[in-house]
């Protein structure tokens, strides 16, 4: 190996380090700027000492080089114009779109390289058919995340069939490539069929799965960039893949545990088809006590302690900047607020604090599960806006749809008063046994409104 | 199995371990930035672009090697920035 391998494998080592190092910095939100930066660093030094190996080389041909920096300059200046522009609540579909991009490289990569070994083949086969499923994948999950492509599952006819005659497709495909040399077409016969399994794979699931889809796809990608590391012999692809995938498995992994809905039971989809309503016996219509806005701000201004539970409906009607103002309204009088967060409360894993720190919530009011639910008891009002299945007290019971279901206790604060359009179900499609509970009580608005007038009552009471 | 394809076969799986001990670590609040970060990460996928591009010289291969660079500057520039963007939000009570 001559003096300038050396050099570039060990900047390959320290890149990788501030990779790690800039993951690391991510467990506080005091330091996880910074980690970012350290990462983006390690990156921008990445891509430097690749492009002096290619100086030194003297390898690339002209035409090449111009396909190369056009390519990177133009897919630089889209990425940036769309981070920039990007409202928080259109977070989810963004991060898609930028994880459907890295997987189509990482495809791209294995069909234009020459396998050179064993090894190289079938590497290549799985980066072309993990990296063409996510790209496809991704792309179908940011469409319905916009509301380009409908959010309700789409049932493909015979879809499972589908999927199987693709899976022996790409099965056969990926023998010709390793066994008989297949070559370029067969790897593009891989690709096609993995982006059709994508397609076909994606639009059964339905709107409240979409957090597990996300971070499952974001696992895929990490693991077929690593997948193109082994094909070009590249050790920071590998290393960053990795790190990526197991990023994406734990949130994965997260994001199931918070639903209590095996991953396999989320992948078939069809969730949300309305096919549990008919299981839904539950509790039945109890009576529920309704409360003005007026009332509901006397009480929220006398409490001691207040907590706010934010569900997808305060993000659906972009109010979470009306509920940060009933907060520091509720604060400046003297009242403890925080948020209780539950982890699927938006439409990717964390949105929901995303769109509250953009509110200017301080990051110390934003509580997770295992934070907020032992200081219930202890709390004079739960507010709950927008959140449904995942208060509903029924899940500790066996023989419903959301049992067994990790829950805010908000049934154990003092009361609660519930901000909500009508008694409408959620995902799960069942009664939620919170709102007849009689230390609750209904303030029927929309979210935008309601909280607003809850501002104004409170302001009133405060001065 | 070839020295070569240990080493690699090590080195990706001692980064998973890594990757699950680091980011388990990780709370709630910030799951969001730190997928969006992690996607970011991925974008190393431009370097491989690099290292395809020194071997590509058919015309077909210039439009592919195009299309990829595109991808992969797109996830690396927008996902860093991004990130930046949203963990720029977190701010203190102070």
């Amino acid at each position: 190996m001559s003096a300038f391998d050396t050099v570039v494998h060990l900047i390959y080592l320290l890149c990788a380090t501030a990779f790690v190092l800039g993951l690391h910095l991510m467990n506080a939100p005091a330091t996880a700027r910074r980690g970012n930066q350290v990462s983006a660093a390690g990156m921008g030094l990445a891509i430097l000492v690749t492009l002096a190996v290619l100086i030194q080389g003297q390898e690339i041909s002209p035409y090449a080089a111009w396909a190369l920096g056009l390519g990177t300059a133009a897919g630089a200046v889209a990425g940036l114009v769309a981070a920039r522009r990007v409202r928080m609540t259109a977070m989810p579909q963004l991060v898609s779109l930028f994880n459907a991009v890295g997987g189509g490289a990482a495809a791209l990569i294995a069909l234009g390289e020459r396998p050179a070994s064993t090894q190289a083949e079938v590497t290549g086969v799985l980066d072309v058919l993990i990296g063409a499923l996510t790209f496809s994948g991704s792309l179908i999950a940011s469409g319905k995340l916009a509301g380009r492509v409908p959010g309700r599952p789409i049932v493909v006819p015979y879809g499972r069939w589908i999927s199987l005659g693709l899976a022996v497709v790409a099965a056969v495909m990926a023998v010709l490539v390793v066994g008989f040399d297949g070559g370029v077409w067969a790897l593009a016969g891989a690709a096609v069929s993995a982006l059709a399994a994508g397609v076909l794979l994606t639009l059964p699931i339905g709107g409240a799965d979409m957090p597990v889809v996300i971070s499952l796809l974001n696992a895929c990608t990490g693991t077929a960039v690593a997948m193109a590391g082994f094909v070009l012999e590249s050790t920071p692809l590998i290393i960053a893949g990795a790190l990526v995938g197991a990023a994406g498995a734990i949130l994965t992994k997260l994001m199931a545990d918070a639903m209590n809905r095996p991953i396999s039971a989320i992948m078939a989809g069809g969730y949300g088809t309305g096919d549990a309503i008919a299981v839904a016996a539950g509790a039945g219509s109890a009576p529920v006590r309704e409360i003005t806005a007026d009332d509901a701000a006397i009480q929220l201004a006398y409490a001691g302690r207040v907590v706010i539970v934010p569900g997808y409906g305060l993000a659906a009607a972009q109010a979470q900047h009306e509920a940060v103002a009933l907060a520091q309204a509720l604060t400046s009088h003297g009242v403890e607020v925080v948020y209780a967060i539950h982890p699927v409360a938006g439409r990717m894993p964390g949105h929901m604090n995303v769109l509250l720190a953009e509110a200017n919530a301080p990051y110390e009011q934003l509580q997770d599960l295992e934070e907020s639910n032992p200081a219930f008891p202890r709390t004079d009002v739960a507010l709950v806006i927008g959140a449904n299945d995942v208060t509903n007290p029924a899940a500790r019971r066996p023989g419903n749809p959301v049992s067994g279901m990790p829950i805010l206790d908000v049934d154990r604060a003092r009361s609660v008063i519930v901000i909500k359009r009508s008694l409408g179900h959620g995902y799960a499609g069942i009664d939620n046994e919170l709102y007849s509970d009689p230390r609750t009580a209904m303030l029927f608005a929309d979210a935008k409104a309601g909280l607003n007038a809850l501002v104004a009552g409170v302001s009133a009471y405060a001065s | 199995m070839s020295p070569l394809l240990l080493a690699d076969l090590t080195v990706f799986t001692l980064g998973l371990l890594v990757g699950f001990e680091v980011i388990s670590k990780v709370p709630a609040t910030l799951h969001t930035p730190l997928m969006s970060g992690a996607n970011a990460i991925h974008g190393v996928v431009l370097v491989g672009v690099m290292l395809l591009a020194a071997t590509i010289s058919t015309p077909a291969g210039y439009a592919l090697l195009f299309v990829a660079a595109f991808f992969a500057a797109m996830n690396v520039a927008g996902g860093y920035v991004v990130t930046d963007r949203m963990l720029a939000m977190f701010r203190s009570r102070s």
